[in-house]
This record gives structure tokens, C-alpha cells and sequence, in this order.
């Protein structure tokens, strides 16, 4: 057994591991990554409480059922409110069957297709266009060039903009959750002499249903936040009535907000503060709706 | 297609293939036109953009966009600078993403490396609220809070770009941490595995090895959270102010191009007047920025993407 | 099939005295399932150790042991003492960082990192202090793995480029770039085509003159090719429906497949099951 070795040979001796000080890089990286959790962390909390402070104590039953007023201590959020469950049923009415079809399409019959394709990337792309652009497109299209039908700055107007913008996340959604159904599944109803639509109505869809609700209901509580495509279709005005009907001016919680906000007035300022207690008490219901039926949903699978 | 196969019961099972097959039509049909909604939309988006910027250079040289210094559509002497706004927009895009790109990619690799499963599964539905906060929200956080902070050491003024940009990193923090952590936790652990066998620490194994090999996914996730910056609205409008300056200092008021909109939104512009058809010649151009870093990440996740099978 | 229940044949006697590694009542959990048991076996200088049986058998698990990668599976639990030079290798003394420098590692599926060429080799080298040139080591490293003549005009390529025997051979260049004494090779062929494998094969045979070589495989012509003792494992049904793995034999490589003293040893190396 001779050692033959023409090179250089590397001996333990070569190496200077230098152990401690390694450690001691590890240990402040591992820091470093903890505190920016700790920071995020902190930011919500100093948010949520900022909030919370400067406006609960002007929470209160008349806050909801007030009208807008120039008067700060007479102001509530009565129109924003309704104009944002008006907006949510009407968004849910357009995106939700458009979205799920769409992505049904995509799906099941048009995979790997060329229109499948132009289409995915399509949505990609729409993925990365700013919201207001949506705006410029609402004011253009839904504002201005079907006026006779939308009414102009309407309910409808506002609804076919957010919901143009939240498609695209609810047919991901609806592709994703269909994905996640065994193939194992389809077979056996084509075995049994389906077509692809009964297959898909009757053995895909009930089991794919949660998660696409759950999807669905995610992408709703994003447009309800939403605040730059409706001031673009310029929703911002002092509305002081319920809508009555989708062709109505509206207005909406985060513009509400966005015109306490706005205004130099310290106590505009707490309206909106409290404003955003409601505002985020919505998302966090709709949200927290979201997470239960994910939650059961896994359940069911698992 | 009966006779064949008949059996003694045969007679029993009459399905309606016809009607079977209609409704699979209609309901392929149908949903297909729902799926070039999306389509229509790009499409909507473009047209509607290309002919209001195109009716706007009718009355404004491209020379003029370009070059101008200041930005005053709404004077008698108008003048349209548009990189007056643009300066505005990467200044506060600037700092959102200095403030982002540590916090957030540190973060994700705390989540991915260091945190116990059972940490992730807290901390992971907090990155989630602080990203389904309205950025109305944020707007109110950045004028009435962080401004009046910052105000107590350092001389900004009540609009600045500072705290809109601060705020902006915050928002856009979770965005790169949860993009980042899907890149950094689909490294293969054989490659972890790897560098751990060569006498490696846990902090080496993850600068040298993991970043790298997820570099693709972190770069993408970065230019995403830069686009979502430079289109975000409300936080710039309330924060950085309504001023147009030409200029990188974000300690005054400036004006994005998002808060040009807004502004020409709020009053009362009637179609086809000169204001009107700005805000789309504006809309086109951060709708041209964003677009351009998107077609820059695809590009760059195909060109550096590490395939592993 | 009998199977005895006790792994009563251990270490030549002739080999004990120059025992680099050296195994004693080592048991692997992972959570509370144990995985392997009582496996006691010694490691010699500079030997080509391969390690045989069906899949399940823990022989991977033990070859992890010998450098702690275990220590990376949060449910891993080892028991019993495993000595390396005669120090506890999971005794509070022994940094795992330090000691994986020292018994280099060589995966079942080639993992170069996304670098070039170069910088995966000298990866290993500049994380650990590396005094010397690193050009001379990164050629020496190619050289010793037989890459060299292949590489050297592209060294600055992306390690992921090369083909899949390449990359192989790259990670055992990257391996033998720290100068650790023992290699651990978990098989290292299993995702390779013929040819490539009889260039790792050889390799091994080069590299056994400086290193000490522990080799996992379920190739059993390629135990009998290149190693000098084989130690054969196999697994046991457990009263609560798992697995557990035991070593059977371990001996000069011709007794085990010539002369083996279990009769589970026989079956397998003959071929009759695993």
C-alpha cells in the first residue's frame, strides 16, 4: 500500500477551520433572520394598535348608521357600508361564475391546449398589472363607453372593474383545487360511460367546491380593500343616500377612509381610524370564513 | 351500437347520448368565452391605453414628455416632464425595496431554515394578515404614524417620500418573504445534505449553496414585490404628497405617477379634455415600467432556473 | 427462509488493531421506531468497506451515522458509542462540523451545487480554511477523481452541465478536496449508466490507497468488484408491522460470497432473494 501522489497533497494541517469564529457568524446570521420576523411582527402589532387606540373609543352604534357628514362627530360609515355588501354581492355575481368556468376550462377541457396556453400566460401577466390600471380601464370601458347601460359612476361600473381584477386569482384558484383531485377519479366515471361534463359536474366539482370557495372568498376580501380602481372610476363623492339599485353612485369602506384620512382634521382623522377597525373587521370575517372551510376541507381529504 | 351487445336487459338502459353530448357543448362553449374574459381584459387594457396616449401625443410632443422638467397639466402653461413623476415613483419604490428585500428574504429564511414547523404554522398566518392589510391602512399608518415618528428625529415634512417608502417596503415585505420562502424550502436537500458533508455550518450551507440555487425564484420574487411598489397607490398618495419635483429627496412632498391619477381622478374631468387623456398617457407609462420588469423576470427565471430533477 | 435473530459475526479479528471507525451496540431511532439495532463493526485503514443487503436493511442509516448526518433528521436518535480514532464520535468533544471535514461524503444521487466547476470543488476548501493554493488543490482533486482531462478547458462552467457520471465523479473530486481520511459512499452508481459506473468503480480502486472507503450498495457484483471486506445487513419484520435492520456478517469480501457462515448471507448473495 504506497501513497502515490504526483500533486500537491492536502493535509489536515492545511486547513485552519477556525470553528469558533465560524460559529459566531452562524450565530449572528440566525439573529439577523430572527429579528426580521420580530420586526414584521412588531410593525402589525404597532399597526393594529395605532389603530385600535385612536379609534375604538369613537366606535359606536350611531358610527354605523350615520350618513357622511361635514360634521365629524356626527359622521358614520351607513352609505360606505352598504355601498361595500352592495359591491360584494354584485363582484361575487360577475367574478365567481366567470372565474370558476374559466379555470374549469382551462382545466379540464383545454389543457395543454394552445388557447390554454395563450390564456395562462395571459394571466400571468394580468398578475402584475397595477390596480389602478384596472381603474383607467373601469373609467374608459364601464364609465364612459357603457354609460347608457352602467349609469356611468356606478354600483355596476365599480363591481365589472374589481371583479376584472380579482379574475385572474379566482381561476388560479379554481385550477389549483381542481388539480388536487385525483385523475383516479375522472377515470372512473369515464369507465361508467360519462361525458367529461358529468364526470366534472358530479365527481369533480362537489369535491373541489370548498377549496374554490375558499379561493374565491380570499380574492372578494382583496377587492373589497381596494381603494385606487374605484377612485379612478371616480367613486370619491359625498354620498349621502343608499344605493338603490346597481346603476347608483356609491361610495365604499376604504374610500370612505381614504377621505377621513385625507382631510387636515385631527377628528376625521380618528373617524378613520375607526373607519379601519370596521373596515378590517369585515376582511378578518370574511378571511377567518376562508380559513375554517380550508381547514375542513383538508380534514376531509386527510 | 345496441344490437351487438344486446343482453336480456339491454332495454333497461337508455341514456340520452344526444343530450348528453349537447350540454357537454354548450357548457365547453360557454365556459371557454368565460376564459377569454381574461384575454379581453389584456386586450381592453391595451387598446384603451394605446388610444388616449396616442390622442394625447396629438397634443404634446413625445419630445416634450421626455424632456420637460416640470410637471404642470393643469396650469395654462402646462408642461408634461413625466420623469418628474417617474423620479418620485423609483424614489419611493427605492426605499420600499431597501426596506423589503432584507427583512423579507431574511425572514423567509428564518421560515424555511430556522423555524420549527410548528413556529411556521404561527408565523406564517401573520406574514398572511400583514400582506391582506388594505393599503388604505397603510396609508393611514405611513401619514399619521410614521411621519409624526419620524418627524421627532429626522426633518421630514408632512408629505414625504420617505415614510411612503418605508411603509411601501413594509407592505411588500411579506409578498418577497412568502415568494422567497417557496424558492429557498424547494431546494433539494440533497443539496444541504451535500454541503453539510463537507464540513459546512448551517449558515454557510444557506448563503452559499441554498441562496444560490434558489437565486432565480428570489430574484423573481423581488421584481414582483418592485412592480407591486411602483403601482401601489394609496400608501404615495397620502404619504408622499401631491407635489410634482423633479429630484431625489425624500424628505419633501413629490408625486408619483399613481398619485397624478388620483388627483386628475378626485376632480371632475370630463372625457376627451386634456387632463383626461394625461392620465392615460401616464397609466401607459407605469403599465410600460411594469410591464417591462415582468417580461426582465421571466426572462430571468428561464435563463438562471437550476433544473433538479 | 431461517434467519438468525443475533448478528453474532463481527470484525476480523486480524483488522481490529488499525480500526479507523469502529461501531459498538449501535441502534438508530427515528421518532420511536428503531431502524436498525445492535450493529457492531470496525472500519480498518485504508479497507474499501462495502455494506450489502435488500433495501430497508439500514445500511444507509448506518453509514449516516459514521458522520452524523442523522444529526440533520430532527426525529434521529443513535445510541450506542461509535469511535472514530478511538474518540467518541458523539461525545460532547466532537464538533460535527469539524469531524464531517475529516470523513467526506459521496450521495446516491449526484448533487453538485449551482456553481461552476471550480467553485464546487474548492467549496469545501475556502468554508474551511484552506492555507494552500487553490488551483493546485482543485486540479489535484480533478485529477485523483479522474475528471480532470475532461474539465480542464471549462472549468468555470456550471458543475450542473456536466453529465450525470461527471457530475458523480465531481462530487467525489469535491469530497477528496478537504482531505478527509474516510470517504462514505452511499451508492454512489445507483443513478448511473453502466459506463459511468465503471469509471467510479475505478476510481474507488485508485482512491483506496489514501482513503478509507465505506460503500453502500445493492449492487452485489459491484461489492465483490471493489471492496476488500462486506458486511451484510438485512431487516426483520417487527411485532408492530415495521421494519428493523440488523447486521448479519461481516468478513473478508471472498468468504462473504464465496464461504459466508449464515445462511441468509448465502441466500442473498446467491441471489435467492433481497
Amino acid at each position: 500500500m504506497t501513497t502515490q501522489t504526483p500533486l500537491t497533497d492536502a493535509k489536515s494541517s492545511d486547513f485552519q477551520v477556525n470553528l469558533s469564529g465560524r460559529y459566531k457568524i452562524d450565530t449572528i446570521f440566525a439573529i439577523a433572520t430572527w429579528s426580521a420576523i420580530a420586526i414584521s411582527i412588531l410593525v402589525l402589532v404597532t399597526l393594529l394598535l395605532s389603530v385600535l387606540i385612536e379609534g375604538f373609543p369613537r366606535l359606536s352604534w350611531s358610527f354605523l348608521t350615520n350618513f357622511p357628514s361635514r360634521k365629524p362627530e356626527e359622521a358614520g360609515l351607513l352609505s360606505a357600508l352598504a355601498g361595500t355588501i352592495w359591491m360584494m354581492v354584485t363582484i361575487t355575481a360577475i367574478a365567481f361564475p366567470l372565474g370558476v368556468g374559466a379555470g374549469i376550462y382551462l382545466e379540464e377541457f383545454a389543457k395543454d391546449s394552445w388557447l390554454g396556453r395563450v390564456i395562462e400566460i395571459n394571466i400571468n401577466n394580468l398578475a402584475g398589472v397595477p390596480s389602478i390600471i384596472y381603474g383607467l380601464l373601469g373609467l374608459q370601458v364601464f364609465v364612459r363607453f357603457m354609460e347608457p347601460l352602467t349609469g356611468g359612476r356606478s354600483i355596476i361600473s365599480g363591481a365589472l372593474t374589481l371583479a376584472l381584477l380579482i379574475l385572474p386569482i379566482i381561476i388560479v384558484s379554481t385550477r389549483e383545487s381542481l388539480r388536487a383531485i385525483p385523475d383516479s377519479l375522472r377515470q372512473a366515471g369515464f369507465a361508467l360511460g360519462a361525458t367529461e361534463w358529468q364526470v366534472i359536474s358530479r365527481q369533480v366539482l362537489p369535491i373541489a367546491f370548498p377549496g374554490i370557495l375558499t379561493g374565491t372568498i380570499l380574492a372578494l376580501s382583496r377587492a373589497i380593500g381596494e381603494t385606487a380602481p374605484l377612485i379612478t372610476i371616480g367613486a370619491l363623492t359625498f354620498i349621502s343616500f343608499l344605493p338603490e339599485n346597481l346603476q347608483s353612485p356609491f361610495t365604499v369602506l376604504p374610500i370612505q377612509v381614504y377621505n377621513w384620512v385625507s382631510r387636515p382634521q385631527q377628528e376625521f382623522h380618528v373617524n378613520s381610524a375607526a373607519g379601519i377597525i370596521v373596515l378590517m373587521v369585515v376582511l378578518l370575517m370574511m378571511n377567518g370564513t376562508a380559513v375554517l372551510l380550508r381547514n375542513k376541507f383538508q380534514k376531509q381529504r386527510g | 351500437m345496441t344490437s351487438d351487445f344486446s343482453s336480456s336487459n339491454s332495454n333497461l338502459w337508455q341514456p340520452n347520448r344526444q343530450a348528453s353530448k349537447r350540454v357537454q357543448f354548450a357548457v365547453k362553449t360557454v365556459f371557454a368565452i368565460f376564459a377569454l374574459v381574461s384575454v379581453a381584459t389584456t386586450i381592453g387594457i391595451v387598446l384603451t391605453l394605446v388610444f388616449e396616449t396616442f390622442e394625447f401625443f396629438r397634443e404634446v410632443s413625445l419630445w416634450h414628455f421626455l424632456t420637460d422638467t416640470k410637471w404642470t397639466p393643469l396650469f395654462s402653461s402646462a408642461q408634461f416632464g413625466i420623469f418628474v413623476l417617474i423620479s418620485a415613483t423609483l424614489m419611493t419604490s427605492g426605499i420600499a425595496i431597501l426596506v423589503a428585500l432584507p427583512l423579507g428574504l431574511l425572514a423567509a429564511i428564518c421560515l424555511s431554515e430556522y423555524a420549527t414547523a410548528k413556529t411556521r404554522a404561527i408565523i406564517k398566518p401573520i406574514l398572511e394578515i400583514l400582506a391582506g392589510v388594505p393599503t388604505v391602512v397603510y396609508g393611514y399608518f405611513a401619514l399619521l404614524f410614521v411621519t409624526p415618528l419620524l418627524q421627532t428625529f429626522i426633518p421630514v415634512q408632512g408629505f414625504n417620500a420617505l415614510s411612503a417608502g418605508l411603509v411601501l417596503g413594509i407592505m411588500i415585505t411579506p409578498l418577497v418573504a412568502s415568494l422567497s420562502e417557496d424558492a429557498i424550502y424547494s431546494v433539494p436537500q440533497s443539496l444541504r445534505d451535500g454541503s453539510y458533508a463537507l464540513g459546512a455550518t448551517k449558515r454557510e450551507t444557506i448563503v452559499s449553496v441554498i441562496l444560490p440555487a434558489a437565486l432565480s425564484g428570489i430574484v423573481s420574487s423581488v421584481i414582483l414585490a418592485i412592480s407591486r411598489a411602483i403601482g401601489e397607490t394609496m400608501i404615495v398618495t397620502l404619504a408622499a404628497g401631491q407635489n410634482p419635483r423633479l429630484g431625489l429627496n425624500p424628505l419633501v412632498p413629490v408625486m408619483t405617477m399613481t398619485a397624478f391619477i388620483v388627483q386628475v381622478s378626485l376632480g371632475d374631468t370630463p372625457a376627451g379634455s386634456l387632463a383626461y387623456k394625461t392620465i392615460y398617457a401616464v397609466g401607459m407609462t407605469l403599465f410600460l415600467i411594469t410591464l417591462a420588469l415582468n417580461i426582465f423576470s421571466f426572462w430571468f427565471v428561464r435563463r438562471f432556473r437550476e433544473k433538479y430533477d | 427462509m431461517v434467519s438468525t435473530n443475533k448478528s453474532y459475526v463481527t470484525t476480523p479479528e486480524d483488522l481490529v488493531t488499525e480500526a479507523v471507525l469502529r461501531a459498538k451496540d449501535v441502534n438508530v431511532y427515528y421518532g420511536s421506531n428503531l431502524a436498525v439495532r445492535d450493529v457492531s463493526l470496525d472500519i480498518p485503514y485504508n479497507q474499501v468497506v462495502a455494506f450489502i443487503g435488500p433495501s430497508g436493511c439500514g445500511k444507509s442509516t448506518i453509514l449516516r451515522c459514521f458522520n452524523r448526518m442523522n444529526d440533520l433528521v430532527a426525529s434521529a436518535r443513535v445510541q450506542g458509542k461509535i469511535t472514530f480514532h478511538g474518540q467518541d464520535l458523539y461525545g460532547s468533544g466532537v464538533d460535527p462540523v469539524e469531524m464531517r471535514r475529516r470523513i467526506g461524503m459521496v450521495f446516491q444521487k449526484p448533487n453538485p451545487f449551482p456553481k461552476s466547476i471550480y467553485d464546487n470543488v474548492a467549496f469545501g476548501a475556502r468554508i474551511n480554511g484552506y492555507t494552500g493554493d487553490l488551483d493546485e488543490l482543485v486540479e489535484d482533486s480533478l485529477r485523483k477523481s479522474a475528471l480532470w482531462d475532461e474539465v480542464k478547458d471549462k472549468l468555470k462552467d456550471s458543475g450542473l452541465a456536466l453529465s450525470g457520471g461527471q457530475q458523480q465523479r465531481l462530487c467525489i473530486a469535491r469530497a477528496i478536496a478537504i482531505s478527509p481520511e474516510v470517504i462514505l459512499m452511499d451508492e454512489p452508481c445507483s443513478a448511473l449508466d453502466p459506463i459511468s459506473t465503471l469509471k467510479v468503480e475505478e476510481l474507488i480502486h485508485e482512491l483506496k490507497q489514501q482513503y478509507t472507503i465505506v460503500i453502500v450498495t445493492h449492487n452485489m457484483q459491484q461489492a465483490s468488484r471493489v471492496s476488500d471486506l462486506t458486511a451484510f445487513y438485512n431487516a426483520e419484520a417487527t411485532e408492530t408491522g415495521g421494519k428493523v435492520g440488523y447486521l448479519v456478517e461481516y468478513n473478508r469480501t471472498e468468504v462473504i460470497f464465496q464461504n459466508p457462515t449464515q445462511e441468509a448471507t448465502q441466500a442473498y448473495v446467491s441471489g435467492r432473494f433481497g
